[in-house]
């Protein structure tokens, strides 16, 4: 069942382990070629781990972007019950759709915006604490950082904040974390700095992008996915850059090489 | 909200689904969302069906040529036609004026835009596991002709709409010009969709809001970018639990790259229209019919409500047509001929590769 995307975010492994503890993924993709497919796959992958003994997986989901309703229907597709996960406390949705500051939205306080993300660190931190309580093996996903920035008024600076002390997370519980981001909007920026922390903070940086040839009904795209310190065979460590063409369905992905389509 | 029927394996009865909620002007679709009409049945049927309920609609606006107007005289019309009701926000000092300009709708007694499917359907092999879809439309198509306008009627651009649907509560106008911030509009659009908040229920009617010209310079938010994008925040959150559907159009042009970037991944459908040049001789060449387009509408994102998978165009730029002066159509942009006659023509070339002018076409 594992496919080359799995295999470049070293998830086919056969071990127990999440492989993607203390690790942090970053997911670009732009306008044309949409990258919520990466992290729709991941979810599954993290809830409905091959060995049913891998059990004791949570995850939380801070959606700025869709309603649960959603990825509910998405994920159910692809073969993981969301609803059923959270009855079980082993799915976490935090509603940022719905956040409304009635009247002090529009005024220029950045530090509404700012304090907004820091109650919300909070309750992810107080969220992650109980959870490992339990020995859980947590994944944070956040959808989307520039909407994030959009509920920060602009202020970059709290949210690369955030990501820092997500980052922390990732230490302390060994959580991963998961983010969307879209790239091309920081392409125009002369030093787009957020974006830069971005790219470096993360582990894992996977890349979704249009064809140079434009849009196809059989490819809908390629991926970029650089793994810091993936190992090779040997045992060596090392940075490894895939490359490979994708087609969403409905039920999966298909994840292929440049005219590998059979 | 009503669920149509869906599939859930192959084998299922082959009983034809007349799952159609109860409302006029609300269409299903796949993955359990609703339709509204945009008002063009064409751009209706590229976008597979129409604008779902609950969906955020960006039309980029090209400085040059009021085409998004077109957009919004349809979309707008199409709901009050229905008895939608209708929020219109405009720079205007006085936006009801604009309700003058909406289209008519055409009457089955006046002459109707060639029905082009069932031309395209005669003489069609059909494959055999195919034929289950296509017989259930043939048993509906009859009924649908008529029910067809209960969804998505023809518009005549020449006529105005007539008074009696532009009376009563049905339509709230604002004007966006002179209100400091957007907190104003924000409360309009937060009472106007409380009435379309969405239960588990029965849905009981559809609203439509259309917002035209937004971050237009002359309103006094327009250079307060995270403003902006804090309301279409809001606004995108408000939408998502209600029946309506939202159509906003802003100019691209006047703002920066990264703001416009920003917006155009908060659209669920993105839209853009261009001016098409008089006279351009390149064009006329590249193109045929070229001498009756009055303008191109890309189609830059389909809405992907409860669904991952992403709808690919075969074409994604279209040709915006009067039909008989009257009938707003959108066609595939076809390539004339290249002139094989003259000896010149690898030179001069009518291909599209070379016209820098056609590069950004996309057919």
């Amino acid at each position: 069942m594992d496919n080359l995307l799995d295999r470049a975010l070293g998830l086919d492994g056969r071990g127990d382990r999440w492989p993607l503890l203390g690790k942090v993924v970053l997911v670009e993709d732009c306008v044309e070629t949409g990258g919520a497919f990466v992290v729709h796959h991941i979810i599954k992958r993290f809830l409905s781990p091959q060995p049913a003994a891998a059990s004791n997986h949570s995850l939380i989901l801070v959606a700025f972007s869709q309603p649960l309703s959603h990825y509910d229907r998405v994920l159910r597709k692809l073969g993981c019950n969301l609803v059923a996960q959270r009855d079980h406390d082993r799915f976490l949705f935090f509603d940022m759709l719905n956040l409304r500051f009635p009247g002090e939205e529009f005024r220029d306080d950045v530090k509404t915006g700012s304090s907004v993300l820091v109650s919300l660190f909070e309750k992810i931190y107080n969220a992650v604490r109980a959870l490992s309580a339990e020995k859980n093996c947590i994944t944070i996903v956040i959808d989307d950082i520039a909407l994030m920035e959009v509920v920060a008024n602009g202020s970059s600076d709290s949210v690369l904040d955030f990501l820092h002390y997500c980052r922390t997370l990732t230490s302390e519980f060994d959580c991963s974390v998961v983010a969307l981001n879209h790239g091309d909007i920081y392409s125009t920026t002369e030093k787009p700095m957020l974006m830069l922390n971005l790219e470096y903070l993360s582990n894992i940086l996977v890349r979704a992008e249009p064809l140079a040839t434009g849009s196809a009904v059989d490819v809908h795209g390629q991926l970029m996915v650089f793994n810091k310190g993936e190992h090779d065979g040997q045992g060596t460590p090392g940075s490894k850059v895939h490359n490979f063409h994708f087609r969403v369905k409905e039920n999966s992905v298909d994840f292929f090489y440049p005219g590998g389509r059979g | 909200m009503a669920t149509p029927k869906t599939r859930a394996s192959s084998f299922s009865r082959n009983v034809p689904s007349t799952a159609a909620p109860q409302v006029p002007g609300v269409k299903s679709g796949p993955n359990g969302t609703l339709f509204l009409s945009s008002g063009i049945s064409d751009l209706d049927k590229i976008l597979g069906g129409g604008f779902p309920l609950g969906s955020l609609v960006v039309v980029m606006e090209d400085p040059e040529a009021p085409h998004h107007m077109l957009l919004l005289r349809n979309f707008m019309s199409q709901g009050l036609v229905l008895n939608q009701p209708l929020l219109y926000a405009s720079p205007a000092k006085d936006p009801r004026g604009f309700l003058g300009t909406l289209p008519s709708p055409v009457s089955s007694k006046d002459d109707k835009p060639l029905n082009r499917d069932s031309e395209q359907e005669k003489g069609l092999r059909i494959a055999w596991q195919y034929k289950k879809y296509f017989g259930e439309n043939q048993q509906n198509s009859n009924s649908q002709r008529d029910n067809k306008f209960e969804f998505c009627n023809e518009f005549d651009l020449r006529k105005p709409l007539q008074r009696q649907f532009l009376s009563g509560q049905r339509v709230e106008c604002m004007s966006t010009q002179d209100s400091p911030d957007l907190a104003a509009l924000h409360d309009r659009c937060a009472t106007f969709l409380k009435q379309f908040f969405r239960t588990d229920g029965n849905i009981s009617g559809a609203g439509r809001i259309a917002i035209q010209s937004f971050c237009a310079p002359q309103c006094t938010y327009f250079d307060k970018e995270w403003h902006v994008l804090s309301f279409i925040r809001s606004l995108r959150s408000m939408i998502r639990s209600s029946n309506a559907v939202v159509i906003l159009s802003f100019p691209p042009s006047l703002l920066s790259p990264s703001f416009s970037k920003r917006l155009q991944h908060m659209a669920d459908t993105l839209l853009s229209v261009r001016a098409i040049p008089d006279e351009d001789k390149d064009l006329a060449k590249l193109l045929t019919g070229y001498q009756d387009m009055i303008g191109l509408l890309s189609v830059h994102k389909v809405a992907r409500i409860n669904t991952q998978v992403p709808i690919i165009l075969e074409a994604a730029t279209f040709s915006i047509k009067l039909q008989k002066r009257k009938f707003l159509v959108l066609e595939c942009l076809n390539q004339a001929p290249v002139d094989g006659s003259s000896g010149t023509s690898y030179a001069t070339s009518g291909s599209c590769s070379v016209s820098s002018k056609g590069g950004s076409l996309d057919f």
